[in-house]
């Protein structure tokens, strides 16, 4: 937000102490994105290397310790209504809610930003055609059209990670879109049609690079949104499917024991919301940092 | 107008896609009689028109959509637009009730964390609307129910009334819950967008010539800033109605509420693809309406702008 250089409403506040105030926010701000950085460092570590340390396997079914509450036994986080180790469960759906994440940014920075580059580089008919495409698609809500999709498609880790990518392309096409297209009347692009580059060239080469900055900080908000979208259809049970464990579909009966076994249904969530935050914040703080505005005079 | 015309177009050509994704088609539900022959199957699919070239489909389901004729439920064999008229009012219940919400909050919060900018509240709003954007809804609806109904039991867990008691107050005590759960997400945007029109118009030109000519500061804060910011607020509610009926569906899961997301999930279970795809249309037409509704309020809230 292009606020930073706006006065404030009469607020009793001294310059010096406003001066102060501002630079701590932005260090709350820098802050954040680093505890965003920090939790996502940490979630991706004991995902990927806690099964190995931790003695439960997170399949096994201990019918001894169902229902074992948090903090009170050997199972640290507690177990589920079969006995199974919540924290070795909550590792292991991590792998995939995570995997599911990155790979269905991965995907969709892809789609949007080869058409986004294409329309904002051909622009006219093409350039309008694709655009309007794009809010034909967000004039549909996200679960709805996840939701009948996931529905149609055999539920495997690939189908649901293309499923999400196919729902989360648009906001990085639009960015995409903007960028090269005001690129494009650029000196440097005039010039390289005027060698004699190829459109091709053109769009990949000189201009995309050019994009990078706006691209990384929409497609670290994608990872968010996409381990959102897995736990949302995960959750309504057409995402990944049990036994194999998501963040997502660990909350699909939890709501049958919310008032005996409330950590069930709180723990997940709380692994969903440190990742998603964790993803929003770094977002955010690449925004202030790259900010576009800054290196377009 | 045109441009919304040819929005519903594109819409409609992305849901005939959808609709021929479906493993089978149209013809699913079919395949799944016991003794069904491969012979009959194409008799069905003639008699459906479905061995006819994809534009002439298309063209058919695109002029009976026109009409209203949106085909049957395969549950009921109720017709697909009265099937979601009768869950449509406990969705737009929900709807209203928590835009009501999220505008009196979220505009408070917003012009508080403009007026007061770098404050301990602006930061906690800050912070407070990023971590309520990455709260999955139906984890907050799962905490709103583990807190207030089953340790505090101030709230019913569901449901849209007491069976028995259908009173005015008991319907309200049910809305209490599912609105302001539905209503965070559109708090927090709206407090963020609301805080940055603020700071926009306070800088305006008619905001100096008010403080100048000795207007007193609360009625230049009420009268002239809050009123303008709020101006740019219209489109920006235009455009949470996907968000918002995204989040309508996964609340009604949790709060067993029987509305429009609740008849959506239960379809896909039944695989009642011709409710999925009518509701699936729906909601994106109700969005097309829904932002073509925010280009013509602020056309009249704005004097500077004109219709053509």
């Amino acid at each position: 937000m292009a606020e930073a250089a706006q006065i404030s409403t009469n607020a009793p506040m001294t310059s010096s102490r406003r001066t102060y105030n501002r630079a701590l926010a932005r260090f709350v701000r820098h802050r954040l994105a680093l505890f965003g950085l920090a939790a996502i460092v940490l979630l991706v570590l004991l995902c990927a290397v806690g099964p190995y340390l931790w003695p439960y396997n997170d399949l096994r079914i201990d019918i001894r310790h169902r229902f074992a509450e948090p903090f009170s036994g050997a199972h640290i986080f507690g177990a589920d209504e079969l006995g199974r180790d919540l924290l070795a469960r909550l590792m292991t759906a991590g792998r995939v809610s995570l995997t599911v994440g990155f790979a269905a940014m991965a995907i969709s920075t892809v789609i949007g930003t080869f058409i986004g580059t294409i329309a904002g580089y051909f622009g006219g008919i093409v350039g309008t055609a694709l655009m309007r495409f794009v809010d034909a698609v967000l004039c549909f809500p996200s679960i709805f059209l996840l939701l009948a999709l996931a529905a149609f498609v055999q539920p495997n880790l690939l189908a649901i990670t293309l499923v999400i990518a196919a729902t989360a392309w648009m906001e990085v096409a639009r960015v995409v879109e903007a960028q090269i297209r005001s690129l494009r009347e650029r000196d440097f692009a005039v010039a390289a049609q005027a060698l004699g580059a190829s459109d091709a060239h053109i769009m990949f080469r000189e201009l995309l690079p050019n994009a990078i900055a706006p691209i990384v900080v929409a497609s670290t908000l994608n990872v968010a949104r996409a381990i959102l979208l897995e736990a949302y259809v995960s959750y309504l049970g057409y995402g990944i499917q049990p036994p194999t464990p998501s963040w997502g579909n660990m909350l699909n009966n939890a709501q049958e024991y919310l008032s005996t076994a409330p950590w069930l249904a709180l723990l997940p969530g709380l692994f969903i919301t440190l990742a998603v935050t964790g993803f929003n914040f770094v977002g955010d703080g690449l925004r202030d940092a790259l900010d576009p505005r800054l290196d377009l005079p | 107008m045109a441009q919304y015309l040819l929005l519903l177009w594109l819409v409609s050509i992305i849901g005939f896609a959808v609709l021929h994704l479906a493993p089978g088609g149209p013809l699913a539900q079919f395949t799944l009689i016991p003794g069904m022959t491969a012979a009959q199957l194409k008799v069905i699919a003639h008699q459906m028109g479905l061995d006819r070239p994809l534009p002439v489909q298309y063209w058919e389901w695109f002029r009976r959509m026109l009409v209203g004729e949106w085909g049957r439920s395969y549950r009921d064999s109720q017709p697909v637009l009265s099937v979601i008229g009768a869950h449509l009012w406990p969705t737009l219940e929900l709807m209203v009730s928590s835009t009501i919400i999220a505008l009196l909050l979220g505009t408070w919060v917003g012009v508080l964390g403009a007026i007061r900018r770098y404050s301990v509240f602006d930061y906690l709003a800050t912070v407070g609307a990023m971590v309520a954007l990455s709260v999955p809804t139906f984890w907050f609806g799962l905490v709103v129910i583990y807190i207030f109904s089953v340790k505090l039991a101030w709230l019913p867990p569901g449901n849209l009334y007491t069976i028995g008691d259908g009173s005015f107050l008991d319907y309200a005590r049910h809305l209490i819950a599912p609105s302001l759960v539905l209503a965070l997400v559109t708090i927090a945007i709206w407090s963020r967008y609301m805080r940055a029109s603020m700071l926009e118009v306070v800088n305006q030109d008619y905001i100096r010539t008010a403080r100048a000519k000795g207007v007193p500061e609360r009625r230049v804060l009420i009268r002239h800033t809050i009123r303008n910011a709020l101006l740019p607020m219209i489109t920006i509610a235009g455009l949470q109605l996907p968000t918002l009926l995204s989040g309508a569906l996964v609340t009604e899961t949790v709060f067993t509420w029987p509305g429009m997301g609740r008849l959506f999930l239960d379809s896909i279970g039944y695989r009642d693809y011709p409710v999925v795809m009518g509701i699936l249309m729906f909601s994106a037409i109700l969005v097309l309406i829904g932002n073509l509704l925010a280009d013509v309020l602020y056309a009249v809230a704005d004097p500077r702008i004109r219709l053509d």
